[in-house]
């Protein structure tokens, strides 16, 4: 990529500068698509404008692994014939970014990782098909954590991601790239998945709005799995608004994927204005414990008074198995991983060591040569798990734990209607203060993987910013209960404007 | 539950992995402090609990057994490393 | 000292699913390599599964046919090694809750006497891809058109006590699926393919032996000689001093040569546990219901059929109901001529040996059973001979016409039973041979019998083989008797 220097850039491409206040890049998706429709900016204008902006301050950020330039400026043109053509839906001409885990037919899909560096999928995800035959745009593919294993987005062949609010910090994992690009105006949205937080908590990060739906809500086809039973992807925005909006284009069963449910699929954007009168939210006393930082307990604190002006109720609520998020959820995903990728053998995609010279030389070379070290390390946890004697010791027992933390969430909704909590105990942390501490790093999802092992709905706003660096407020439904989230996500930022904030990009 | 250098190598081929001699001591004491931390669990009396594989308790739905998939050959194998006459080559397998 | 084997047998039986057990791709036999591999059963990222309704029903029907228990919660699990014709690097098996739970399978001994051997479960499965060996550059090529066909694999009890015991297990098993319609029991084709498990111990110990497994046998013939072949190395061994190890075998069906199988020798750790894409299949009542209804007669049930209805030998009666093809084909024979024993004889004779020269499927006769019942009908009624009728057969199968009175009455087989013509004919045969007159009526009456036959042959001669043989001797005795 060619980095211009930002004195020679057209200055509608700067949000530091004040003289166009509100540009459309600084726009939701909802107003970018009440200016398409009006003929106030045409598609081809929104794409290039994004694409001009990636050029200017990827090269720092690097949220993208791969853009898509002649590409999106093709989808631009034809979302806006279809849009002339009356054929327009609200995400028809919005430019998006995928993160690096969705196949794109015919671009390249790394998963963040030497192992795909040279692979093109011949097949669509059904998520980025959903959006392609929205008339979505594609900008390219986003960075990540390789194979979504990472909380801090250090974990990609690619090289970190920072977060644009502050280059030193890590932007979070593993979808690390979609939120950068989102907070730094790089595309309108994106989408994301989340294994174990890996959309809420880079969302949180980032001061953006992300959602990881209900387990089956979304299509799994494919998505490069990491943990199949764990799995789930999400939209990552600007507001919740924007996020019901592609929501709506994502949710929805898919007969390619056994896990994915024949539910029902709402208009998420209806009930975004619904009144949160008599609203309970629980706050799960083991969220508020020993460990929070505490500018980041104050922050989630003053979002709750927030709500309570709104009408609603608090009150606290247990999750007695809590803290049992981290083993249970450090044995299932690894063990499933350890399988899901033992079809890189340098065989049939891939890469494949030069010259082997036998089987074992083939697929221990290749794969010791394609995958990063936080990849081999989750494989061997899982090989070790799974292994002759301990699979009733770690991953039976693990699933066994995994029912005892969903219970708990389904006896606390019996007392409230959603529960609130902090993503992660700090806000970002700097990159490289933590990477040769795996074990502190797993420590930190400690709010956010027990809402993957139950299967649960789970949205991040921001709420404020904690060491000068933003902080999200997680609330958690029940399940099939997005559409609930959204509205109280969405009352949350008519009534506050932390969701508006944008980093200062030079 | 801890595990040594040569367990870690064990493990590691079981999962086609090499590791670098010179990093098998230190790759040991992470995966054990990782062990460490997971066997928490085992503190816990999960007796009868039924282990959960689907969040929802889902059930599997069923295919009808119809040709869907037509011969895309040329497709998927553009992206493999060695292919000859149609086959995926791979140093020769011995039985 | 006096050996008695043991055996235990693993069977992978290939559905005829369409399509494959997680995918739909074909799974038709013979095409360009990886022509018929998707996306999903090359393994590649980002692909999922989804179970094929056909696979379980016809696992099910499996379970019926061989009085089992039909598990109601079926789980899909990973079996995780790492093969190059296994492209996911597991294979999505069931372990702990396999569908077919114990049933039973009854053979029929030399003696006559029945055998009940145990199945202790069979489970579903995919199919692993082939490694073709050819030379290309000193690599193998993989084809993975076979990956993902559904396969369910039955397991047996140690119960079978020799090779011949085995052999008609397999025939049986073989008699059972394709009654089914769930396998087509094409062997040559892989379509079953038998795993031996077998040991040896002192005739009178309770203790098993240490067992070898002889894999992926495709033929009755080769799994008969693989056992005799292994039984006779382990009591050799033995007998010498030396100790059976636990191990994986190979056996050259064509060289007849077996060894041990050392890729398989490293000690490996499958790490099974449930497939995370796929989700408990629940075998309800109405499905169970429904598929009992669909349930063909089962070949024992349609041996004693046979037996009773048809007046069958017990014998003939096992072979005709041995396979569904073959059991279909006598009973429309049976309708076509309304006489069993001949449609047996000539099925069993005739038929089988034609087939059989030219490697043709019974379902695929160039004579049907049509056709082959109304030449029954021909010889019943006197037309044509039996000797006639294999000529008219020959016509038949050579497809020159299509029914036997077409063939009669285009060569002109009719049988000649106009007793005038035939008294002519015997006339002229007497008077060209007085000598053989002469001797005749001086033998000895016991003798006779043996010398009508030279005049019957004339005279079958002069007829070119139409005139009834049965008029043919009455009129010869009368005339020569006379």
């Amino acid at each position: 990529m060619t980095a211009l220097s930002p004195v020679e850039a057209e200055p509608l491409l700067y949000n530091t500068t004040s003289n166009r206040p509100n540009p459309m890049y600084d726009k939701t998706i909802a107003e970018q698509s009440r200016a398409l429709a009006s003929g106030e900016i045409s598609s081809v204008e929104l794409t290039q404008t994004y694409l001009d902006r990636i050029r200017l301050f990827d090269g720092d950020i690097n949220s993208f692994i791969t853009v898509t330039e002649a590409l999106a400026l093709e989808q631009a043109a034809a979302a806006d014939q279809r849009r002339a053509a009356g054929d327009a839906n609200a995400m028809t001409g919005i430019p998006v970014a995928h993160k690096d885990l969705f196949c794109t037919q015919g671009v390249k899909t790394s998963c963040g990782s030497k192992m795909l560096d040279n692979f093109i999928a011949p097949y669509e995800s059904t998520v980025t098909g959903k959006f392609r035959d929205a008339g979505a745009v594609m900008l390219g593919k986003t960075n990540m954590d390789e194979f979504a294993m990472g909380s801090s987005n250090e974990n990609s062949h690619y090289g970190p991601v920072k977060n644009p609010w502050d280059k030193s910090a890590i932007p979070g994992g593993s979808s690390g790239g979609s939120a950068a690009a989102v907070a730094a105006q790089l595309a309108a949205g994106a989408t994301g998945t989340d294994t174990g937080g890996s959309i809420r908590q880079p969302a949180s990060h980032c001061g953006i709005t992300g959602m990881k739906p209900t387990y089956g809500r979304v299509s799994r086809w494919g998505m490069v799995a990491y943990a199949s039973s764990l799995d789930q992807a999400g939209p990552m925005t600007r507001s919740a608004e924007d996020a019901a909006i592609m929501l709506n284009t994502m949710a929805g069963f898919d007969n390619q994927d056994s896990t994915c449910l024949d539910h029902e699929v709402p208009d998420y954007t209806a009930t975004l204005n619904d009144s949160l009168e008599g609203l309970t939210i629980g706050l799960p006393k083991e969220y508020f414990a020993a460990g929070l930082d505490s500018e980041v307990e104050q922050q989630i604190r003053n979002a709750i008074a927030e709500y309570e002006k709104l009408g609603a109720n608090v009150k606290e609520v247990s999750l007695p198995n809590a803290r049992l998020c981290i083993p249970a959820y450090y044995v299932i995903a690894p063990a499933e991983a350890s399988s899901n990728l033992s079809r890189f053998d340098g065989v049939r995609f891939g890469h494949r060591c030069e010259d082997p010279k036998d089987l074992m030389d083939l697929y221990i070379r290749s794969r010791s040569e394609g995958f990063g070290e936080e990849v081999k390390r989750r494989i061997i946890v899982g090989t070790y798990a799974l292994s002759a004697g301990y699979y009733d010791a770690y991953y039976r027992k693990a699933q066994q734990i995994r029912r005892l933390i969903r219970d708990d969430f389904l006896n606390a909704f019996k007392e409230c209607d959603v529960i609130m909590g902090p993503n992660a105990p700090t806000s970002a942390f700097d990159i490289g203060s933590m990477s040769n501490d795996p074990v502190a790093m797993y420590l930190s999802d400690i709010y956010t993987l027990s809402v993957n092992l139950a299967g649960l709905p789970g949205l991040s706003v921001p709420a404020g910013m904690a060491n000068q660096r933003p902080v999200g407020l997680q609330i958690i439904g029940q399940h099939f209960d997005e559409a609930r989230l959204l509205n109280i996500g969405h009352r949350f930022q008519q009534a506050t404007d932390w969701h508006q904030k944008s980093p200062a990009l030079v | 539950m801890a595990i040594d250098a040569s367990g870690v190598k064990k493990v590691a081929k079981l999962a086609r992995l090499s590791i670098d001699d010179d990093a098998v001591e230190v790759t040991a004491a992470t995966i054990s402090s990782i062990l460490e931390l997971v066997d928490s669990m085992q503190a816990v009396d999960t007796l009868g609990v039924e282990p959960l594989a689907h969040p929802l308790d889902a059930i599997q739905r069923l295919r009808p057994d119809q040709v869907t998939e037509e011969n895309q050959r040329e497709q998927l194998q553009g992206c493999a490393p060695a292919v000859e006459e149609g086959l995926f080559l791979v140093p020769r397998v011995i039985e | 000292m006096q050996w008695e084997t043991v055996i235990g047998l693993e069977i992978h039986v290939q559905l005829a699913t369409k399509t494959k057990i997680f995918s739909g791709a074909s799974t038709a036999f013979g095409a360009a390599p990886n022509t018929q591999a998707c996306a999903v059963d090359l393994g590649l990222p980002g692909i999922l599964p989804v179970v094929n309704e056909e696979a379980i029903n016809m696992a099910i029907k499996f379970g019926l046919g061989i009085d089992a228990d039909i598990n109601k919660v079926n789980v899909f699990e990973r079996k995780n090694y790492f093969y190059p014709d296994l492209p996911k690097g597991y294979q999505t098996t069931q372990l702990e809750k396999p569908i077919v739970g114990a049933g039973h399978v009854d053979i029929t001994l030399a003696d006559g006497s029945t055998k009940s051997i145990r199945i202790h479960h069979a489970h579903l499965e995919e199919d692993a891809g082939k490694s073709l060996h050819e030379d290309f550059h000193g690599m193998s090529g993989i084809d993975l058109n076979r990956a993902g066909t559904p396969l369910i694999e039955i397991v047996t009890e140690p119960d079978l006590r020799n090779a011949e015991e085995a052999v008609a297990f397999a025939k049986k098993l073989h008699s059972i699926v394709t009654t089914l319609g769930i396998c087509d029991g094409d062997m040559s084709q892989g379509s079953m393919r038998f795993d031996v498990n077998v040991s040896v111990r002192p005739k009178g110990q309770q203790e098993f032996g240490t067992r070898t497994e002889t894999k992926n046998l495709n033929s009755f013939k080769f799994m008969e000689a693989a056992i005799l072949k292994e039984v006779e190395r382990q009591i050799d061994l033995i007998e010498d001093g030396g100790t059976v190890i636990q191990e994986t075998r190979l056996y050259n069906g064509d060289t007849g040569e077996a060894r041990s199988m050392r890729s398989k020798e490293e000690a490996n750790d499958y790490r099974y546990f449930p497939c995370p894409d796929l989700l408990p299949v629940i075998i309800d009542d109405s499905r169970l219901e429904k598929l009992k209804t669909e349930m063909p007669e089962m070949p024992d049930a349609k041996k004693a059929r046979f037996i009773a209805d048809f007046g069958l030998s017990d014998y003939d009666a096992e072979i005709l109901s041995a396979d569904q093809g073959t059991a279909n084909y006598f009973e429309a024979t049976v309708h076509a001529s309304d006489d069993a024993k001949l449609s047996a004889n000539w099925i069993m004779g005739e038929l089988s040996r034609s087939l059989n020269q030219n490697s043709i499927a019974i379902s695929a006769s160039p004579v049907t059973a049509d056709m082959l019942g109304g030449l029954i009908k021909r010889i019943k009624d006197n037309t044509i001979s039996g000797k006639i009728a294999k000529e008219v057969f020959e016509v038949l199968w050579q497809g020159e016409c299509s029914t036997a009175d077409a063939v009669i009455e285009k060569k002109g087989l009719k049988q000649v039973t106009d007793t005038g013509a035939i008294e002519a004919m015997i006339d002229d045969v007497l008077a060209n041979n007085t000598q053989q007159v002469e001797n005749y009526r001086v033998a000895e009456e016991d003798k006779r019998g043996k010398m009508i036959g030279f005049f019957v042959g004339q005279c079958m001669k002069a007829s070119k083989g139409k005139a009834n043989p049965g008029m043919v001797n009455q009129i010869l005795k009368q005339k020569l008797d006379g």
